[in-house]
């Protein structure tokens, strides 16, 4: 055979040499299948949801089952699907390569990372199986402690293991970026893959511990009735609400760090040019991991919160918007005097630009206080926030996928379709949810079973919409599985990038190197230095 | 007691608001004073994000066919950055940022502040409906009437779980939440029906905690109010309370008495044990019944029984309207010996 004598893929078979791997990059393969599982699942609620909400009386589903519909939705999604997605998948399989390094610091620790997400998704299974839960993925107190008669506690349980896996990714990521860069990889060299990764990775072990005591004391207060969210029992319901968010806001940002990251690369690649203000965009993700922290109170402007306390996190909430805007303008001028080529990740790296732009700037209406009174709790929010996760999470997601599939698989995919995906995605994508903005200053709430009918137009584009988000995401699915198959093979550096990464084989070897690299200069470096400085 | 007029929840049966473009509304009806203020700031933002949208995706669109790849072996211009240009691009953003923080902010406290002499209306939140006590006596079930003209202020409370008042004509909206109040406060402007919802999900009839507003002229409220049964106002009902529950026995208000005299109490500040004072609102009263070893008058042994679980939001509410209605010292039968 002409092929790489030995890969990560042909080293070793059977089902004990994936399971009991300590290969980082089967391991991001592990979490790719498992995670696909999930957004599968997570998918198949979400359609039941739009089914439901065709028409304004609720007569699809009961409410009761409605109301577990939308719960695991986003139960599943977020805590199974996009916390994991970039970096558990991608960031597992690229940054050790990308800093020449040949695994992860602590390989044992990130099969356990698998093994505990796959032990808390099966709770968390488990709960949906045997009757759901209708708290919504928010578990507000007292409904989720005093009231909700559903399957609370497994969920809970699910969730709080899960988090460990969290916990353990974050802890991996920071001791290898550390420890494990190649020499003469300093700082201000590394890929901004492995800065934005870094920054979630702070989030990750900071925050996670702080939801996982929250959902125990859920699970306590139901169990032992101690009267931390009870005002019944002398707790404050509202206690939970700054709990949640302290962590719950910041994932938000585990979410959308990673894709930013993503499409820093994308953009360089496909413009065949290094990135513009590479400083910037580094720092600007430690600001939002940073200034994320401390926003969690605009969630709760219409709680009875202090006015003055909700004075300060308007403000907090203003700032971290600063950073997302200088990323913006950066990746924009990145592409000034590249060489563009329009190939599918480069489609999905501007479908995420477009689609984060309007997220983020909508975002700023709920920042404000006098505004979010309106709009808090309406479908303006539910609109607002898919415009981060889907149209930017999900969006830098596919495009990493397809940016850096030929390594993983070494396989190319079919472009043409590739392009056709991305282009439904995005058609798809707005049609769901820009109604949903319109519907929601309208004043139409956030998990309604029926509504009245004046919403019902904008509902009807919104599950049409969700049709053609479904075969958006069909496709990859069909096309990737298949390049697999028949695929042609892919060369070292397909897509004439740079980068420690496109400078081995597709796929790697398990090593990752056979000759550790020595590094000289940052990445995405393609010669013709001139150095200009614009006005 | 009279009954409260109840209306089936529901939607197809409600009268919808006949200014509404029936089946494909895109913007909702103004029908408060604050809807107009609210809309405008929501009007400039959606003007900023047009606007910073169409920027980048013109510039992106542009870049990407003026520089497109003409050759398989094409490269960029090495460009590594501009101090100027981010400066730009961050005091910019950062100068329109504090500006809409500015603005939202004073919304927010035109929303918060309210005007004197706001007529009072008590509300109550339970799983899955809304109560509604007027001053005058008069109660009713998933709707509220009021007149046009008038501010008008919403004191709430919740049974069982957290709910959330939200009228989206009148863009005001706040979460009802157990063992404490929130209010709300809003003047109609447009007489006519308008959605009433509630916003914070409440479990599973959620969806159907809803019902309308009714503003009225303020000619037709005042037939409104003399229409229909009327129970006992919710202070005439708190004064009965006072007394079946025994609370009269301690709080006589006169000299020696075992609990303080509380004519005149509501608005005042009282000292407490232990030093510190606070004024006595709705919510320190509140707590004070169901509680009252919380925050103890100074002079005052802490002999009181909680009352948790004894009073409902309702008759909670109805003896605070009760003691907001005693004037002084000169009220009776509390007329308190050592109110300051």
């Amino acid at each position: 055979m002409e092929a790489p004598a030995l890969t990560y893929l042909n080293n070793g078979h059977g089902a004990a040499s994936w399971l009991l791997t300590r290969d980082h990059k089967r391991i991001a393969l592990l979490y790719l299948v498992s995670i696909t599982i999930f957004f599968v699942i997570g998918g198949i609620f979400a359609t039941l949801v739009r089914f439901e909400l065709l028409t304004p009386a609720g007569d699809l589903l009961a409410s009761e089952t409605y109301n577990k519909m939308f719960t695991m939705h986003g139960v599943v999604m977020v805590f199974f699907f996009l916390i994991p997605s970039i970096p558990a998948v991608l960031g597992n399989f690229l940054i050790p390569i990308m800093i020449g390094a040949k695994d992860l610091a602590f390989p044992r620790i990130n099969l356990l990372s698998w093994y505990i997400y796959v032990l808390g998704g099966a709770f968390t299974l488990f709960a949906a199986l045997s009757g759901g839960v209708d708290t919504g993925w928010t578990f507000y107190t007292p409904y989720s402690t005093a009231a909700a008669n559903t399957h609370v506690m497994t969920a809970a349980v699910g969730i709080f293991i899960t988090g460990f896996s969290s916990i353990l990714t974050g802890l991996n990521f920071i001791v290898t970026i550390h420890r494990m860069r190649a020499t003469g990889l300093t700082w201000f060299r590394l890929p901004l893959f492995v800065w934005a990764h870094y920054a979630t990775s702070l989030i990750m072990i900071l925050g996670t511990p702080v939801i996982a005591i929250t959902v125990l004391m859920v699970a306590a207060e139901r169990a032992l009735h101690l009267g931390i969210f009870d005002p019944a029992l002398g707790g404050d319901p509202v206690l939970f609400q700054h709990l949640f968010w302290f962590y719950s806001h910041p994932a938000v940002y585990i979410m959308i760090l990673p894709a930013m990251g993503v499409i820093s690369e994308i953009v360089q690649a496909f413009s065949r040019k290094n990135i513009f203000g590479y400083s910037f965009i580094a720092f600007s993700s430690i600001a939002i991991a940073v200034i994320g922290f401390l926003v969690w109170g605009h969630h709760l402007f219409v709680a009875g919160q202090s006015t003055y306390a909700g004075l300060v996190f308007s403000i907090l909430s203003f700032l971290v918007a600063i950073p997302s805007a200088i990323k913006v303008f950066n990746w924009t001028a990145t592409i000034y005097k590249g060489s563009v080529s329009l190939e599918s990740p480069m489609l999905y790296a501007f479908g995420f630009i477009g689609l984060f732009t309007i997220g983020g700037l909508t975002g700023l209406f709920l920042a404000a206080m006098g505004l979010d009174i309106h709009v808090h709790d309406t479908y303006f929010v539910v609109a607002h926030f898919h415009y981060i996760m889907v149209g930017g999470a999900i969006m830098g997601y596919l495009g990493g996928l397809h940016y850096w599939w030929p390594k993983i698989s070494g396989r190319l995919y079919s472009e043409p379709w590739a392009k056709f995906a991305a282009l439904i995605v995005f058609v798809g994508f707005n049609l769901t949810f820009f109604p949903q903005f319109v519907a929601g200053y309208l004043g139409m709430p956030r998990r309604y079973h029926a509504y009245p009918p004046e919403f019902q137009v904008l509902n009807v584009l919104s599950t049409a919409g969700a049709s053609i988000l479904a075969v958006g995401y069909a496709l990859p699915l069909i096309y990737l599985t298949w390049s697999l198959v028949a695929g042609q093979k892919a060369a070292n550096d397909p897509w004439g990038a740079r980068g420690l990464e496109w400078e081995i084989p597709s796929p790697p070897p398990t090593e990752n190197f056979t000759v550790t690299p020595i590094v000289s200069e940052g990445t995405h470096q393609y010669g013709h230095s001139q150095e200009v400085g614009l006005a | 007691m009279g009954a409260p007029r109840a209306t089936e929840p529901g939607f197809g049966a409600e009268p919808r608001p006949v200014t509404m473009s029936k089946y494909f509304p895109l913007f909702p009806q103004q029908a408060s004073v604050q809807a107009g203020q609210v809309d405008a700031i929501f009007f400039f933002m959606v003007a900023v994000t047009a606007f910073f949208s169409l920027l980048i995706a013109g510039l992106i669109i542009f870049f990407a066919i003026k520089y497109r790849r003409r050759h398989d072996e094409e490269i960029g211009v090495a460009i590594h950055g501009s101090l100027v240009l981010e400066l730009m691009w961050t005091v910019i953003p950062f100068f329109i940022a504090m500006g809409m923080f500015g603005w939202g902010a004073k919304v927010f406290f035109d929303l918060y502040r309210v005007p004197a002499g706001a007529m009072e209306i008590f509300v109550v939140g339970k799983q899955w409906m809304w109560k509604v006590q007027h001053a005058g006596g008069q109660r009713e079930i998933n709707e509220l009437h009021v007149p046009a003209g008038r501010p008008v202020r919403l004191i709430m409370g919740s049974e069982d779980v957290i709910h959330s008042f939200y009228i989206p004509a009148f863009r005001v909206k706040a979460d009802v939440i157990p063992g404490r109040y929130n209010t709300l406060w809003f003047q109609a402007t447009t007489p006519g029906r308008y959605h009433l919802f509630c916003a914070e999900y409440c479990g599973t009839k959620h969806s159907g905690m809803i019902g309308s507003v009714v503003v009225m002229e303020p000619n037709d409220y005042q037939a409104w109010l003399s229409g229909g049964p009327v129970s006992d106002s919710p202070a005439a009902a708190g004064e009965k309370l006072f007394t079946s529950l025994a609370c009269v026995t301690c709080h006589t208000g006169e000299a020696g008495s075992r609990g303080p005299g509380l004519g005149g109490v509501f608005g005042h500040e009282v000292e407490l044990q232990g030093g510190g004072k606070i004024v006595a609102d709705e919510a320190y009263l509140r707590e004070s019944i169901v509680n009252p070893q919380a925050k103890v008058v100074a002079g005052f042994p802490p002999i009181m029984p909680p009352f948790q679980g004894m009073v409902s939001e309702e008759q909670l509410l109805q003896l605070i309207a009760y003691l907001k209605s005693l004037k002084g010292p000169a009220a009776q039968p509390a007329a308190p010996a050592q109110q300051k």
